[in-house]
């Protein structure tokens, strides 16, 4: 019955899925999404050289595998985004609970690829890291939680969700990863807020999670070598903070220029981490507030739409992709400036890595699939249909 | 059910929403708002951060905490400690190009003290809008001292040690190179990027070794003496490259490695410069693995020897061919009816070799060449050797176990055979090569005493009247085989008709064996007559009789005939050191 009602709504004529997908889609943030693929297809061309003679290989190696990932992410952001909701819902849960088991699994078959943290599986020819894929699953999952907590005789869906982004976190501080580890709790927290959550039990959250984290700094060597670093007064100029930070203040305003920059020949991490300072230096900080920019614009003009949408499960979880978006960039780019401590977190769709490339895809892709034009009463959804 | 589809119903059912628009807006909005206002902060907060860094002074690149105590990476010296690697101070030139009073006179005077950098690349670096250029580095005293002497303002001189390789080319592919990482104007930390470099790399920059030479067990006037037979032998042969190991047979110590083509370390080719073979960079003694063709007949007579099948005087068939399914082994040559185990491996027969093969069995062939080391990478210390894995067939068939007892249907490095014929040659105890003086104990025991012995009775007669006679060099007491393997061809479909891997695997003096030598050419053509020929016995083996003859004495044996020879039951190492 309800499909009938409201089947023509969201579909303009049968057949035509393309032009009703293209009518509703938020165009305007796929465009800027290819924008920042286009950005990190330059960046590419400036970052990963050095990395391909340090590994004896052909020089642009990383820059077609790179070529190669951004396509296949493209295609999945295009792809996801016309995925309906109740679907997305339900792939959401189903992934969760998939990529929950194989990061649980990650001591056993991981690999560390030497850096201290086993976060990745190793599949030959490409590695994946599987937290990667937990972020966006998790916000799919925990949104539905929390919008059937909000039915009557629904289940205790914030209590539940909690539970996962604790027991997500404590998996992922274990490994260690920080990083993550706190982006999940800060998207749990945003959508808990979003979702009306009193504001005592917020404040009372943020008193927990600190004290959480001074007992990390106290028993975490990784942890606390970051903490320190990152409070010490002077920088020790042999780190790779310091790199960036002299590659940033070498780019000034309008760059030493393409394939002039030297950071990325000393920057281990040039192509991932700290993409950002190879971009501050070859095009300098035109370039850096253009991709600040970029990525304000798509996180503000999801949020602005999201405050337009009634149903609660897309609201949150709309809320909770955009959240996790914007804190990864926020992180990654807050980490080469030393506004915060070192983690390793990627700057989506710019960084070199595929698993991190396709998973930030989908959840950009969910996103959109989140903010499509969606009839709001039924009174408009009457007037479409006519 | 909370499907999407029946949201708009249940709200629909809502007092509230009855009244339509009104209530389009739950009242949490605020909530939100609060966010998108809370990443704006944020956001803005990183602009701000990044531009202030932005518009900072740059710094010029240093590394505190090093102070002025340089780490000095540790010297590599050849057995005799004559210096394979060592360090120079020098200088690297760098400029702050805003403090250039006119960088297209600096340009152009630089461009006249650095013959090899154009004025127009010098021109792009002065004029540049960095505060901070390197210019070049590293650079020599002279030429700090007629950049000195320009009395330019804005170029400044930043102190740093240059890695320095006094034997050339000579041990190019041993070394292997380094390269500069984080670089600062007072110094820049060299790190191993190839050969024994970057295999000891940590040994090298540990301070507490500085002082202590890395001492390998090559001997730099026999790896010169083998560099110029080598050079001689691929210019007179049109060959692609070729590669010559001796090696100490007990304790696996290589004397000679060397490949060509090869480079000069001082001035070492990059990873572009070519893929695979075609770059100088690789090293066919050990990252080449090729189907070495009849030398494994030694091996396969060895182990039929050792399980006790035959003796040397035993004789085998060898007039047909071995059919095996649908594939038929024939001899190039017409054999007699029957030949004896010795004159199988004299006179090189397919046939009779298969027939000990299938004797043996693929099980027993696969455990001997598991132990001699034939399937895994050779652990020599050079970094490209953990990387080189011998090709096996994917499955061994019983065709395997036929074509691999003479050589063909497993590729592998020549110092892998280098390794497997010291074996045979000690003793029978198994050998690990080692680049470093001392080399490895020997180690398990393969085959007998009596099977080495009869094997080296059997090599002596291959090279006193089989393939071998152009290596009869004398007073040496040479012994050894050849092998003539065709290359296969690219596509990976057969074998090419005329380009050949000749290989020479010598032992001498036999009657107490001291070094292997292995020597390997590359596609050998020798046009001296009336029509090309391409066997080994034609091209490898006279390089090897030119190699013995002329490294032998370096390594302390005196021509004199076996008597004398028998007398140096001790390595021969010590006589060499004197």
């Amino acid at each position: 019955m309800t499909e009938l009602t409201f089947r023509p709504a969201g579909l303009r004529a049968d057949g035509a899925l393309f032009a009703d997908w293209w009518h509703t889609v938020d165009r305007w943030t796929i465009g800027a999404v290819a924008l920042l693929f286009a950005l990190g297809m330059v960046l590419a061309l400036a970052a990963s050289p050095p990395l391909a003679e340090k590994n004896d290989l052909w020089t642009y190696h990383y820059v077609l595998r790179h070529a190669v990932f951004a396509v296949l992410a493209l295609g999945v952001v295009l792809g996801v985004s016309a995925v309906p909701a109740h679907l997305l819902r339900r792939g959401g849960a189903v992934a969760f609970l998939g990529f929950f088991a194989i990061t649980l699994m990650l001591p056993a078959f991981g690999t560390d690829f030497g850096k201290g943290a086993t976060r990745w599986y190793s599949l030959g020819f490409i590695s994946l890291q599987p937290s990667e894929f937990l972020k966006p699953a998790f916000v799919l999952i925990a949104a539905w939680l929390m919008a059937g907590a909000a039915e009557r005789n629904g289940p205790p869906g914030r209590l539940i969700s909690g539970a996962l982004a604790i027991a997500i976190a404590t998996t992922l501080a274990l490994q260690p990863d920080f990083g993550q580890a706190m982006l999940t709790l800060a998207v749990w927290a945003v959508m808990l807020f979003v979702s009306g959550a009193p504001l005592f039990l917020l404040i009372g959250l943020a008193g927990a999670v600190g004290l959480a984290g001074t007992a990390a700094y106290l028993n975490s060597s990784h942890f606390a070598g970051r903490i320190n670093g990152y409070l010490a007064e002077e920088v020790d100029p042999n780190t790779q903070l310091a790199y960036a930070q002299s590659a940033i203040r070498e780019g000034g305003l309008f760059g030493v220029g393409a394939a002039q920059g030297s950071v990325k020949w000393t920057l281990p991490d040039a192509h991932t981490d700290f993409i950002i300072a190879v971009a501050a230096e070859e095009f300098g900080l035109i370039l850096t507030l253009l991709i600040i920019g970029i990525y304000l614009f798509i996180v503000v003009r999801a949020l602005l739409r999201l405050l337009e949408e009634r149903n609660m499960f897309i609201r949150l979880a709309g809320t909770g992709l955009a959240a996790a978006f914007a804190l990864q960039a926020f992180i990654n780019m807050s980490v080469a400036i030393r506004l915060l401590p070192a983690k390793g977190m990627t700057l989506p769709f710019i960084s070199y890595g595929g698993s991190s490339m396709v998973a930030a895809a989908l959840g950009v892709g969910a996103l959109l699939a989140l903010t499509r034009a969606r009839p709001q009463d039924p009174g408009a959804s009457l007037r479409d249909s006519i | 059910m909370t499907d999407i589809a029946a949201t708009p119903q249940r709200r629909q059912a809502s007092p509230k929403n009855r009244t339509g628009r009104a209530t389009a807006r739950p009242r949490d909005d605020w909530r939100l708002m609060l966010i998108v206002a809370v990443f704006m902060l944020c956001y803005g907060a990183v602009a701000v951060r990044m531009g202030a860094m932005a518009i900072s002074e740059p710094e010029e690149p240093r590394l505190a905490g090093y102070g002025g105590a340089e780490p000095v990476r540790g010297e590599i010296v050849d057995r005799n400690g004559a210096l394979i690697a060592a360090n120079l101070p020098a200088w690297s030139l760098y400029a702050h190009p805003a403090e250039l009073k006119d960088p297209l006179a600096t340009a152009q005077e630089l461009a006249g003290i650095f013959p090899d950098m154009s004025e127009a690349e010098l021109v792009r670096l002065l004029t540049s809008r960095n505060d901070f250029v390197w210019v070049r580095r590293p650079i020599t005293p002279r030429q700090k001292a007629a950049v000195q002497d320009l009395g330019r303002p804005g170029l400044f001189f930043g102190a740093r040690d240059m890695r320095f390789y006094p034997a050339g080319q000579a041990a190019a592919h041993i070394v292997g190179g380094v390269r500069a990482q984080s670089e600062g104007v007072r110094h820049a930390e060299l790190v191993g990027s190839g050969g024994i470099e970057r295999y000891f790399d940590e040994r090298l920059r540990d301070p507490a070794r500085a002082g202590d030479a890395l001492r390998l067990s090559i001997d730099l006037g026999a790896q010169q003496a083998m560099r110029e037979v080598l050079s001689a032998e691929v210019s007179r042969l049109g060959a692609k490259g070729a590669t010559g190991i001796i090696m100490n047979v007990r304790t696996g110590e290589i004397v000679t490695m060397v490949s060509l083509p090869d480079f000069d370390p001082n001035a070492r080719p990059s990873a572009a410069d070519g893929k695979g073979a075609a770059n100088p960079r690789f090293n066919r003694a050990v990252q080449g693995v090729y189907e070495l063709g009849s030398v494994f007949k030694v091996l396969t007579a060895a182990m039929a020897l050792e399980l006790g099948i035959v003796t040397p005087e035993t004789m085998v068939e060898t007039g047909s061919a071995v059919v095996i399914g649908r594939n038929a082994i024939r001899d190039m040559h017409r054999m007699p009816e029957t030949l004896s185990v010795t004159d199988i491996v004299v006179r090189s027969s397919n046939t009779g070799t298969t027939r000990l093969a299938l004797k043996i069995g693929a099980e027993r062939m696969r455990g001997f060449l598991d132990r001699l080391g034939m399937f895994d990478p050779v652990p020599v210390e050079i970094s490209e050797a953990a990387r080189a894995r011998p090709l096996k067939p994917p499955r061994w068939s019983e065709i395997s176990t036929a074509t691999i007892s003479f050589g063909h249907g497993l590729s592998v490095s020549p110092l892998h055979l280098s390794a497997a014929f010291a074996t045979l040659a000690n003793g029978g105890q198994k050998v690990v090569p080692s680049l470093i003086r001392g080399g490895n104990q020997p180690g398990e025991r393969i085959f007998s005493e009596r099977t080495s012995r009869e094997m080296m009775a059997i090599l002596r007669e291959v090279v006193s009247r089989g393939t071998g006679r152009r290596t009869n060099v004398e007073g040496y007491e040479v012994g050894g085989k050849t092998g003539t393997a065709d290359k296969p061809r690219q596509d990976g479909r057969g074998y090419e008709k005329d380009k050949v891997i000749a290989t020479f695997a010598a032992v001498f003096p036999t009657s107490a064996p001291a070094y292997v030598a292995v020597i390997s050419l590359d596609e050998p053509v020798d046009r001296s007559g009336p029509r090309p020929i391409r066997e080994a016995s034609r091209t490898a083996v006279p390089a090897t009789a030119e190699a013995i003859r002329r490294i032998a004495p370096l390594l302390g044996l005196r021509p004199k005939g076996g008597r004398v020879a028998a007398e140096l039951k001790v390595a021969p190492v010590s006589v060499a050191s004197n």
